[in-house]
């Protein structure tokens, strides 16, 4: 296909020859995008608590209150990073089946899976999720909820800074809520070929 | 009478399609002009500087090309080229063939709706399942999208609920939570059995080399955790400076086309998977695509290229409401569609010639776009290529007449006097196609012509004062 890539770049050159002057790339400020929710002073994880519930998020703080929701809710099968593992045990108690290897033959079989996010951004209740940090990429996605678990220090205030900060990694994505469509008549219904519940934990 | 196409298509259109449309559409742009309000102080000036950025890109793509490409091989990405939709195709064939790779997942992406690349795979014995709901309902329905970010936007639940049926995705159930559970379990033994993930791309900082993708349901994701092979088929004119650049693109894309602050995922990707990582391809191909893009580099309609297809224009335009996305024969609906539609036909130009003329120039489109892209002005210019290329335009009126009145001010002056026969004619047997036409709907207000000059020739020399 080099053919085609001189092809292409001739033609490019070609068809821009006649322009006499070439639009200039323009500089911005930060300020151009910064959110109205965002003056005066905001504490980032109440910001990211409100944000994130917004989206249909939720946030916990703290191993036990993960516990008891995931006990509310009946899903005592699933999954947890090894190395998050021994952090959290301690507050599971009996009925639990936690693994800490992923079996991708039987994914339906694990109704949680708990890895670590790499930050989070507060303007937009955003979880970052990183080839470095998540111990599996379908652990993180194909059971029902997934748990991300968040250190305070890691969250960035708004998209700018998280955007700028990328991490040098080749898959990083941001999760804003469960996935969702509303491509049936506009109607939204969450849990599509993602998680239907996105939980932050915070420890 | 006889119309243009695009006419005819409105005529023809079902009242069900049309209000699912009007609906669906208005919705996304209330709620585009609310998060942008709600969040920035002059989300206009937002608006404005993403356009020249992307303008810079258009205009220098001679130099950007070439330096996302060595990027994206530093990255440890395999580049190719494709001039034509022709070898888009056949370069994603010859990678699955290479590779013995019978199945591919596919997330939703414009460009190869254009080159057709699930059914050049699928006569090429390769499967190749549509994950984004939409579109895979557009798949087995053997239809095509009608909107840039929701495809079946002329679709009902109970059209959903029948296909459904009858494609052995259960029995008939048109409740949404239920159709999208059966094809989440469905599309989830799909992604596990595929060799390839294709996608799009929504941008590629030169920068870095960081692929973008947005998406709300998860399917890139899920794409891009399942496959050993991913490939990105991606315009060359999806580029961005720097990465800072995403950002300022990312606050503007989501809110313009769903009105979300950020789509649910945003994903950034830059090459293979990191070797500790379990899941994910264990190789990355791009594919950069002409296919007529260059053609519009070189045409006086360039700014069409800065387009992000984020839907809005569709969403705000009057005559896409109308009309439904099917009435623009093409890939791209809607104002965006009426420019590039044409353009990108080539040689086949006078087939979609009608579509710049089906506007009103009423600027909406221009006022919602994220890049700021003139569309108005470059209808005009295609209405003037249309004009020159001795394109026949059906329906429209002779402007022989008007163009006499308009330039001679004698004979202007005495047809507003003489107008007032109007009154007390029966215009709806005027022998004026156009007019009748627009009679069929519409009524002839009363004749007043002459009355502003009455007004002024009595008007006061100086603005009385109190």
């Amino acid at each position: 296909m080099s053919a085609d890539r001189e092809a292409i770049l001739s033609r490019v050159r070609g068809a821009l020859a006649p322009l006499h002057q070439r639009a200039a790339l323009p500089d911005w400020d930060n300020e151009l995008i910064h959110m109205r929710s965002l003056r005066g002073d905001v504490d980032a994880w109440t910001l990211f608590q409100n944000r994130m519930k917004l989206v249909n998020g939720l946030s916990l703080e703290g191993a036990p209150a993960l516990v008891a929701w995931l006990a509310e809710n009946n899903w005592t099968r699933g999954y947890c990073d090894p190395v998050l593992w021994p952090r959290l045990q301690a507050a599971f108690q009996s009925g639990f089946t936690v693994e800490t290897t992923f079996d991708r033959t039987r994914i339906d079989d694990y109704q949680f899976g708990i890895t670590r996010a790499a930050g989070a951004v507060a303007e937009t209740g955003t979880l970052i999720l990183t080839d470095g940090t998540t111990s599996s990429r379908l652990a993180a996605l194909t059971p029902w909820a997934h748990i991300a678990v968040l250190e305070r220090s890691d969250i960035y205030l708004d998209l700018q800074h998280a955007v700028t900060a990328l991490a040098n990694d080749p898959n990083i994505v941001f999760c804003t809520g469960p996935s969702k469509t509303a491509d049936v008549e506009g109607i939204l219904i969450e849990g599509v070929h993602g998680p239907g519940q996105q939980v932050a934990l915070l420890i | 009478m006889k119309f243009q196409a695009i006419d005819q298509f409105a005529a023809n259109l079902k009242p069900s399609t049309q209000a699912a449309v009007y609906d669906g559409s208005k919705k996304g742009y209330d709620a585009r002009t609310k998060t942008l309000f709600d969040h920035f102080e002059d989300p206009n000036r937002l608006r404005r500087v993403a356009g020249e950025i992307k303008q810079h890109v258009v205009e220098n793509l001679d130099t950007y090309l070439p330096q996302v490409e060595a990027k994206l091989q530093a990255n440890g990405v395999i580049v190719h080229w494709a001039a034509t939709a022709e070898a888009a195709n056949q370069t994603v064939l010859d990678i699955m063939r290479a590779r013995n790779a019978k199945k591919m997942v596919k997330s939703k992406t414009m460009v190869s709706e254009e080159t057709e690349l699930a059914r050049f795979l699928d006569k090429n014995g390769v499967e190749c399942v549509e994950t984004d709901l939409g579109e895979f309902i557009i798949q087995i329905d053997g239809d095509h999208p009608s909107h840039l970010v929701k495809p079946i936007i002329h679709k009902n639940r109970r059209d959903i609920a029948t296909s459904f049926e009858k494609h052995g995705l259960g029995a008939y159930n048109d409740d949404p939570q239920t159709i999208t559970q059966r094809a989440r379990v469905h599309l989830r033994k799909k992604y596990l059995e595929a060799d390839v993930a294709l996608t799009g791309a929504n941008f590629i900082s030169a920068e870095s080399g960081r692929l973008v993708l947005v998406t709300n349901e998860g399917n890139s994701r899920f794409c891009l955790a399942a496959a050993k092979t991913h490939i990105a088929m991606v315009g060359i004119e999806k580029i961005l400076p720097r990465d800072r650049d995403l950002a300022l693109l990312l606050n503007l894309l989501a809110r313009s086309g769903t009105g979300q602050q950020l789509t649910v995922y945003t994903e950034f990707i830059t090459g293979p998977k990191s070797a500790a990582q379990p899941d994910g391809p264990e190789e990355m191909h791009v594919i950069f695509v002409d296919n007529g893009r260059t053609d519009v580099l070189a045409s006086e309609c360039r700014d069409i290229l800065r387009c992000i297809r984020c839907g809005a224009c569709l969403n705000v335009c009057p005559v896409y409401r109308q009309a439904s996305g099917h009435a623009y024969r093409s890939v791209y609906p809607g104002p965006v569609g009426a420019v590039l539609t044409p353009l990108l036909a080539g040689k086949k130009f006078p087939e979609f010639a009608d579509l710049p003329k089906a506007s009103s120039l009423c600027g909406a489109c221009n006022e919602v776009c994220p890049v700021n892209i003139p569309i108005p002005d470059l209808l005009l210019r295609l209405r003037n290529k249309g004009k020159e290329e001795h394109v026949p335009s059906p329906g429209t009126p002779p402007m022989g007449p008007w163009a006499l009145l308009a330039t001679q001010p004698t004979v202007w002056k005495s047809a507003l006097v003489g107008g007032k026969i109007i009154n007390h004619l029966p215009t709806k047997l005027l022998p004026i196609p156009a007019l009748r036409a627009w009679e069929n709907k519409h009524s002839l207000p009363e004749w007043k012509g002459g009355d502003f000059r009455k007004w002024m020739r009595n008007r006061p020399s100086k603005p009385t004062t109190s």
